[in-house]
């Protein structure tokens, strides 16, 4: 039988999920809740006594302090006359995060023998509203419908799972019509082309292929796994590119050469020298599509995927620090604009940021920057790029290699339904059906699970335990596992792959995306002492099977086989896709809008646009000291409050040396000229690492390409020019790409209308710091030292932020001028890495206008600056383009007078403009071309309008 | 000089143990990393130690509550370990979630005196990753801040707001305060949390057992401060490494 216990905050208290629900139902725009009481429900089930239901209540699942318990049927709270009770409680077949803590739990307060437990919610509501608004509250607010229900009176809570009876099935493919071929290519996610080689491949073995080995085709050939895009053959207006990706990116690595990159394009992250004895890598994803339909689950288990990308980069690195950058559509978005079936953005956004942060911290890995990017085009497909670094001894950097012989070891979570045919809903493009098919492609992540599995991984590690080691991520065990043994053949027993409930049928299992799972390659003579280690940290690990000297991947389930595929074919038979690509029918021909009334008001318009205001709000909710090595923090200045540059830490306690990051993007750029954005992106990652004091000469990039539907000919188009933009950028500052992803498909069909993403790239930099103690920040320090504006200002207002407050076009965007960015960038380093400069800022969104606000009101200084002073790329004759324009390769500098002639001598040849001095007055006052006072005002002015727009 | 051996637990979940071992390592102490079921198991007995740390984190997840299967663990399994430890005088830390494992365990504010007080989620209903300036509570007997007036320290907690039952309130020994920076009352966010009377941590009345939100550890060093870059000490300790080095030059004297 199933007990129930329910757990609330005692009368008095307050549980402060209660004001969530209410202020989520008041942005709904209802009015009638007056309170919610929010319970904890759980089910246990077992046959307990009295006694063993209060220890399990009591000892374990409340606080007996706080916290009082209702059993079997009790309420703890609504009691009293109430609207309504909701109880949620997790779908059948979603694994329940809490149910191994529960089970754990029980033991030690002395209840055993409790098969299985569940959790859930229970909401009551007290107030006035109407039912089509309580079903409005419980589908947007207490429920996803992905993952959750409402608790039926009656109903089952651990109902029994059916009995899987094997059968091996087969797909016929030979003598098909045109039309069964194109639904079977369809189903699987094939192109025609592709079924036809497969076709022909099987008729040549004289079979019909197994449905395993469909799919597991259809993993390894998804454009998730093998990025067809990047390595097609494009028709560009008669310029013939074959393979985007290596004639572009990959080249400018290649040429650079540089002896400190150790692994790059190979394995699951890149690898650069951190100090001749340990390795940094570095990776970043996206995991849109999951996060589009359950936000916290999906971008949870996105950020535990990068980081396991780490995990299972050469022989495994430690997770040193998380990098996140959001693109969502506006949060105060209006629900008549929202179209059907898609998750409202201010949820996403919550959502996205719930589950990365509780992830994250769970894991203990310092979230040290990011940022977020809001655009319309957002809407039904927002982005969450998670970025990860790990650390590792130098002799682990590269991918290790397998021994025919060697076991196949699963280690890690068990493995359910969760995520099946996950790579190939990322592959393709959301609708308003999308919340059905994917039901089964939503992922439930356990930190606490992957938390273990690195404990134990690096004592593995370090033992010396595992030859080879590769994470479980899109596709499951089909593509880590298949990918592993490319080169040796392997062995897989799929009836001894741990599930977490019965009735999974082989292929299920294969291609499950169950979280928190590594492989790894083990001589036979290590396996006892991995399972030992495993074992002491509770971590479950299994011999899945072996690798062979076979060049097959073989699959049995009860010692059937169930599918037999040649690494050859499986690897190399998909035929290279054949795309075009096209210059866009209509160029941009924007003209720069009239000047702003009042600067003032445009300046503080723009301090409080989405993408330039204060993140602080997602910031303080993320853990950015753990590990104790931060060094710049991601909010920095008097009062810990203002926009640092790259965030630097310390990974090795007792070494000064360190480690900066930094992001770059803008997607506005995309609009007008996508090789320009990609060029900018460039200059903005590797500015913020200048602005801190970090040389060019140990910093590596990583890309991410999110596009809206890269093949489309116009699309693609922008998208070579991008990578094109990406090339020449890397050669030219001398800073290798080492890894990157892609996803291209970020588009809905809405009631037959398309809404695709802006192009969206996502540079990010990690740089080498030799002393940490030689970086600066951002924040303005001392009255009377003098500012100084180092880069030329040209009228590049088209993408800006102050033409979109004005809601007008511009003429051009910025551009890079690549030897003077250069030698801007190598110059200012190297002055503030001699102590030269105390504070200095990058100029990105806002221009110089935002920059010099920024450093004053983050050191909570005021600032006179006179723009006649600024250098200039061209003849500019209005203030509000030198005030605004967000030409790239500039900073704003801080200069102690004594250091003033030094300065400027080390930057002779850098354009270079003493603009002004920080003032004790807290304003920032500013005179125009002609020498007018046209800016004043006060550093709190600013910094309220500032942190006003995402302060909820 | 002698170095005291420092047992730094960790269970599944555990993640501040790291830098904690490398605070007690520069502050003179030899510390391991030391799984919580090898002390169960009597692997590693507690009674070779005589600084007993646990660290932050999230161990088993906080699922039912911060710290709270931890707790039971030293509870219902370390109790005997444990209560010949604190006779014997040896000191015990519990830093952020382990302040909450202390506090649901029954270790503070009386130690094996069941849980009296609990720490409960933030006021502000977010989890707070911020700076704050405390300042000591005058004639705390707590060894571990002796010296100490007034300090920066970081929090990192979702649940960190001290609730203190009425009838519990003179079993409550604070040592440190959440303050303003001008030394007044705190308010939100200079008190984080909300806890009562803007405690940020507590002590028994031997002063030799420890829990507070704070991580002390997170200060070792001088630019592990938030305004360092505007600092003339760039490169010398940091305020929170005293936590250690007292702990270290308590248990040498005793």
């Amino acid at each position: 039988m199933a007990h129930r216990i329910e757990v609330a905050v005692k009368e008095g208290l307050v549980d402060p999920r209660e004001q969530d629900v209410l202020s989520g139902v008041r942005d709904l725009g209802i009015t009638g809740i007056e309170r919610v009481h929010v319970t904890d429900v759980y089910w246990l089930d077992a046959s307990l006594s009295d006694d063993e239901l209060r220890a399990a209540g009591r000892g374990l699942l409340s606080d007996p302090v706080a916290q009082e318990c209702g059993y079997d049927g009790q309420h703890v709270r609504g009691t009293e006359p109430h609207l309504c009770a909701v109880e949620v409680a997790y779908n059948r077949g979603v694994s329940d995060p809490l149910e191994y803590t529960i089970l754990k739990g029980l033991k030690d307060v002395g209840v055993e023998d409790v098969a299985r437990a569940r959790s859930g919610v229970r909401y009551v509501l007290q107030g006035a509203c109407s039912t089509g608004d309580i079903e409005t509250i419980t589908n947007r607010i207490l429920l996803n419908p992905l993952v959750q229900h409402v608790v039926q009176p009656g109903e089952d809570v651990f109902p029994e799972e059916p009995v899987y009876e094997f059968k091996l099935r087969h797909v016929s493919l030979l003598n098909l019509s045109r039309a069964e071929k194109e639904r079977i290519a369809s189903s699987f996610g094939f192109s025609v082309q592709e079924l036809d080689a497969i076709t022909r491949h099987f008729k040549s073995l004289g079979r019909e292929p197994t449905d395993v080995e469909l799919e597991t085709l259809a993993q390894t050939w998804s454009e998730h796994c093998v990025h067809k895009t990047f390595k097609a053959k494009i028709d560009c207006e008669g310029e013939y590119i074959d393979n985007l990706l290596r004639s572009t990116i990959m080249q400018a690595t290649r040429a650079l050469n540089k002896e400190w990159c150790l692994s790059v394009f190979e394995d699951n992250a890149g690898v650069i020298d951190f100090d001749g004895e340990n390795a940094v890598c570095f990776k970043a994803e996206t995991h849109n599509h999951p996060s589009a339909v359950e936000p916290y689950g999906g971008a949870a288990t996105g950020l535990g995927g990068v980081v396991r990308d780490v995990l299972g980069t050469g022989l495994g690195a430690r997770p040193i620090l998380n990098t996140d950058v959001f693109c969502f559509a506006p949060p105060d978005m209006s629900y008549d604009d929202l179209p059907p079936g898609v998750l409202h953005p201010r949820r996403v956004f919550k959502g996205v940021r719930a589950g990365v942060a509780d992830y994250g911290n769970r894991l203990g890995i310092p979230t040290v920057n990011g940022t977020l990017r809001f655009d319309p085009r957002y809407v039904g497909n927002p982005l969450v790029f998670c970025g990860t670094a790990g650390i590792m001894p130098k002799w682990a950097a590269r991918i290790g290699r397998q021994q025919p012989g060697d076991m196949v070891v699963l280690m890690g979570g068990r493995t359910g339904r969760d995520g099946i045919h996950g790579v190939t809903f990322a592959s393709e493009k959301l609708d308003d059906s999308s919340a059905d098919i994917s039901r089964s492609a939503v992922q439930i992540g356990n930190p606490i699970v992957e938390k273990r599995v690195i404990d134990a991984l690096m004592q593995a590690r370090d033992r010396r335990l595992y030859r080879r080691i590769t994470d479980c991520g899109g596709g499951g065990l089909s593509s880590a596992v298949g990918e592993m043994g490319e080169k040796t053949g392997v062995r897989v027993y799929l009836d001894r792959v741990p599930l977490k409930y019965a009735g999974l049928s082989y292929d299920e299992i294969w291609i499950s995306e169950s979280q928190e799972r590594m492989i790894v390659a083990v001589p036979p003579g290590n396996v006892e002492d991995l399972m030992e280690i495993c074992a002491a940290e509770g971590v479950e690990a299994t011999v899945i099977g072996e690798f062979t000297e076979s060049r097959h991947l073989e699959l049995l389930y009860n010692d059937v086989l169930v599918g037999d595929l040649e690494m050859e074919f499986l690897h190399n038979g998909r035929p290279q896709l054949e795309l075009v690509a096209r210059r866009p029918s209509c160029q941009w021909s924007g003209d720069d809008p009239s000047p702003a009334k009042s600067y003032a008001d445009a300046l503080l318009g723009v301090l409080s646009s989405l993408n330039v205001c204060s993140k602080e709000w997602v910031i303080r909710q993320y853990d950015h000291e753990v590990q104790g090595g931060s060094v710049l923090k991601p909010l920095v200045g008097r009062d810990a409050d203002g926009p640092g540059d790259a965030a630097v830490v310390r990974p090795l306690l007792d070494s000064d040396r360190g480690l900066a990051v930094s992001n770059g993007i803008n997607t506005r750029y995309g609009d007008v000229d996508a090789y320009w954005m990609a060029a900018s992106a460039i200059d903005e990652a590797i500015r913020q690492l200048v602005a801190v004091g970090v040389g060019l000469d140990r910093v590596a990039l990583l890309d991410n390409f999110c596009w809206g539907q890269g093949a489309e000919p116009e699309s693609l188009w922008a998208l070579v020019q991008a990578c094109k933009a990406c090339q020449d950028m890397s050669l030219a500052f001398g800073t290798p790409f080492i890894s990157g992803k892609d996803s291209l498909n970020n588009f809905s069909v809405f009631q037959g209308k398309t809404i695709a993403i802006p192009h969206t790239l996502l540079i990010s930099a990690i740089a080498v710091v030799p002393d940490v103690h030689r970086v600066i920040s951002m924040d303005l320090k001392t009255p009377g030292n003098l500012l100084y504006v180092v880069g030329d200002t040209y009228a590049e207002l088209a993408g800006s932020e102050y033409c979109a407050w004005l809601q007008g076009s511009g003429r051009k965007v910025p551009e890079v001028r690549i030897d003077k960015a250069r030698a801007t960038m190598e110059a200012l380093s190297s002055a503030i890495g001699d102590g030269l400069v105390v504070a200095c800022h990058d100029m990105s969104e806002g221009g110089l206008a935002v920059a010099v606000s920024e450093m004053a009101f983050a050191g909570g200084l005021g600032a006179s600056v006179n723009l006649a002073a600024a250098p200039l790329g061209e003849s500019i004759s209005r203030d509000d383009i030198v005030l605004f324009s967000e030409s790239n390769s500039r900073f704003v500098a801080e200069v102690p007078l004594a250091c003033a002639t030094d300065f400027e001598r080390r930057l002779q040849g850098v354009p270079l403009g003493h603009v002004g001095t920080v003032i004790e007055d807290g304003e920032v006052h500013i005179q125009g071309l002609d020498g007018s006072l046209i800016l004043s005002v006060p550093i709190d002015e600013l910094k309220t309008a500032w942190k006003k727009p995402l302060d909820w | 000089m002698n170095s005291p051996r420092a047992l730094i637990i960790r269970a599944p979940g555990t993640n501040c143990d790291a830098e904690a071992a490398y605070a007690f390592e520069i502050a003179g102490a030899r510390p391991s990393l030391v799984h919580i079921n090898r002390i169960i198991s009597g692997e590693v007995p507690l009674r070779e130690y005589s600084i007993f740390m646990i660290p932050g984190g999230f161990s088993y997840g906080d699922d039912l509550g911060a710290g709270k299967v931890m707790a039971n663990e030293l509870e219902r399994r370390l109790h005997d370990q444990l209560a010949e430890f604190v006779q014997r005088g040896g000191v015990v830390l519990g830093v952020c979630n382990g302040f909450q494992v202390l506090v649901r365990a029954g270790l503070l504010p009386v130690p094996f005196g069941g849980q009296r007080v609990s720490l409960l989620p933030n006021a502000s209903g977010r989890f707070e990753c911020r700076w704050v300036h405390l300042k000591s509570a005058p004639g705390n007997p707590c060894i571990f801040t002796q010296g100490i007036d007034v300090l920066d320290l970081a929090v990192a907690h979702g649940e960190g707001r001290l609730h203190v039952p009425e009838h519990v309130v003179p079993d409550v020994v604070p040592v440190l305060y959440y303050a303003a920076s001008d030394g007044g009352d705190a308010r939100y966010p200079e008190d984080p949390n909300g806890s009562f009377r803007h405690i940020a941590g507590v002590c028994d009345t031997s002063g030799r057992v420890l829990g507070l939100m704070p991580h002390p550890e997170r200060f070792v060093r001088a630019s592990h401060h938030p305004r360092w870059t505007a600092m003339d000490d760039r490169s010398g300790a940091g305020d929170g490494l005293a936590f250690f080095t007292n702990a270290v030059s308590y248990v040498r004297r005793v």
